[in-house]
């Protein structure tokens, strides 16, 4: 198993069980074409760690913390576990926060981007349309040297904090500890809307931990699937979004969960141009950061602080999107995301041009 | 070129393939070197070499792998 997620067909393995996986959690109670989802379920964190109180949307993913961990475990067992970090941290905690604010504008990470398509929302198409745009961006920055420096390797240990962050998520999730003021809190559990649909606990944990292990192997990334595409024209990666995708919409046919159109389509809004320049957004600063949020999720459980520092910055932005009105919402875009994207736009494009040479 | 050496090492996806890049569509054969420091920089390295026409092997070092693209001139 291990030779074929090595191999060039790994990222289309993955993808295949990836996208059974997704169509099977959604049926287990996971929101509608949110089997998976990077940047919803981080947003559910945040809320249920209180660092946002939008009611219908906290809820303690085990997926995340699952990814991470499926990730650590299986670069530990295969001698990949690299604890390293010291790439202009500040800068890409700067893109974790507006490729997180890019993602809730549109409503999904790429991952989501593609299983709304495959249960059939047409939507994700200008969603899509605007992470292949912002790809290309960040493409043009590559080709003129865009670095944010070298990482440099670290002690053991400091690779170990996100595995332990997961830990203690899961710690969380399971104990369900009350001390906050009034016996309420500090950990929130929404009682209605996406946060309160999700699949059994252990469920989405092992399907978190399977993830976690296969992408470490496989290396998918869903941003480097077009990147590599358009870049070097090696279609490996590609492959692994193309199998995800097409895995996704066989299982939600069978599975009576495709449902065809633009309108009244789960978590989602039909406010095309948001759902273009939400994904442009993301898709820049992930091309930037150097993956999809994904794989900077499995590249943290590698050892890989920067990834970590990334992920810190979606988590922050997530909190801040609910609690500054940025998050859209079935009805469209919030009140102040048009800016938000405009600034997060502004942001990527200067540290893009700012990166240009080398620092080393 | 005879025989060059990148220093690729702790560089994000996909700068490691982009320098190897640079150094192979400005050479007719040879010996590139690339120095990097993690599995997956060094299989994406090999791959665009070796998808390049050049052969690809690599050596294992301290802190990261040594890979190795040759072609005659």
């Amino acid at each position: 198993m291990n030779r074929l997620l090595m191999s060039k067909n790994g990222p289309a393995v993955t993808g295949l069980i990836l996208g059974v996986t997704a169509a099977v959690l959604v049926k287990l109670g996971n929101p509608g074409n949110m089997g998976f989802c990077v940047a919803c379920f981080t947003r559910d964190i945040a809320g249920a760690l209180g660092l946002h109180r939008a009611g219908i949307v906290q809820y303690l993913r085990p997926e995340i913390p699952g990814f991470i961990l499926g990730a650590f475990f299986s670069s530990v067992f295969y001698g990949e576990y690299r604890p390293r970090g010291g790439s202009s941290p500040m800068v890409r905690f700067g893109l974790g926060f507006f490729a997180m604010i890019g993602a809730l504008v549109f409503l999904g990470c790429p991952w989501r981007a593609y299983l709304r398509l495959a249960g059939g929302d047409w939507n994700a198409l200008a969603g899509i349309a605007g992470l292949i745009f912002g790809v290309s961006i960040g493409i043009f920055f590559l080709y003129r040297g865009f670095s944010l420096g070298a990482a440099r390797h670290c002690p053991k240990w400091a690779g170990a904090v996100m595995p332990l962050i997961s830990l203690s998520l899961l710690a969380l999730l399971f104990f369900r500890p009350l001390f906050g003021a009034e016996g309420a809190g500090p950990i929130f559990f929404s009682q209605t809307g996406p946060g309160s649909q999700h699949a059994p606990i252990i469920a989405s944990l092992a399907a978190g931990l399977l993830v976690g292990y296969l992408a470490q192997r496989s290396r998918f990334c869903t941003v480097g699937a077009i990147r590599d595409l358009i870049m070097i024209r090696d279609s490996h990666l590609f492959k692994g979004i193309v199998a995800f995708t097409a895995a996704a919409f066989i299982t939600n046919m069978e599975l009576g969960q495709f449902k065809a159109g633009f309108s009244g389509q789960p978590v989602a809004h039909t406010m095309q141009l948001w759902n273009f320049l939400g994904m442009a957004l993301s898709g820049l600063a992930f091309t930037l950061a150097g993956g999809c949020p994904g794989r900077m999720l499995i590249m943290s459980g590698e050892g890989d602080n920067d990834a970590g520092i990334f992920f810190l910055g979606t988590l922050t932005a997530a909190a801040f999107a609910h609690n500054l009105s940025l998050a859209s919402s079935g009805a469209g875009v919030g009140a102040y995301g048009i800016p938000a994207t405009v600034l997060g736009l502004i942001f990527c494009l200067a540290v893009g041009v700012l990166f240009m040479n080398r620092l080393d | 070129m005879d025989k060059k050496v990148i220093d690729a090492r702790g560089l994000s996806c996909p700068q490691p393939v982009i320098e190897t890049r640079r150094a192979l569509d400005a050479a007719a054969g040879g010996r590139l070197e690339v120095l990097v420091d993690t599995v997956t920089s060094r299989e994406n390295v090999l791959r665009y070499g070796r998808n390049a026409g050049w052969t690809g092997s690599f050596e294992q070092e301290n802190d990261g792998f040594r890979v190795i693209l040759e072609k005659g001139q």
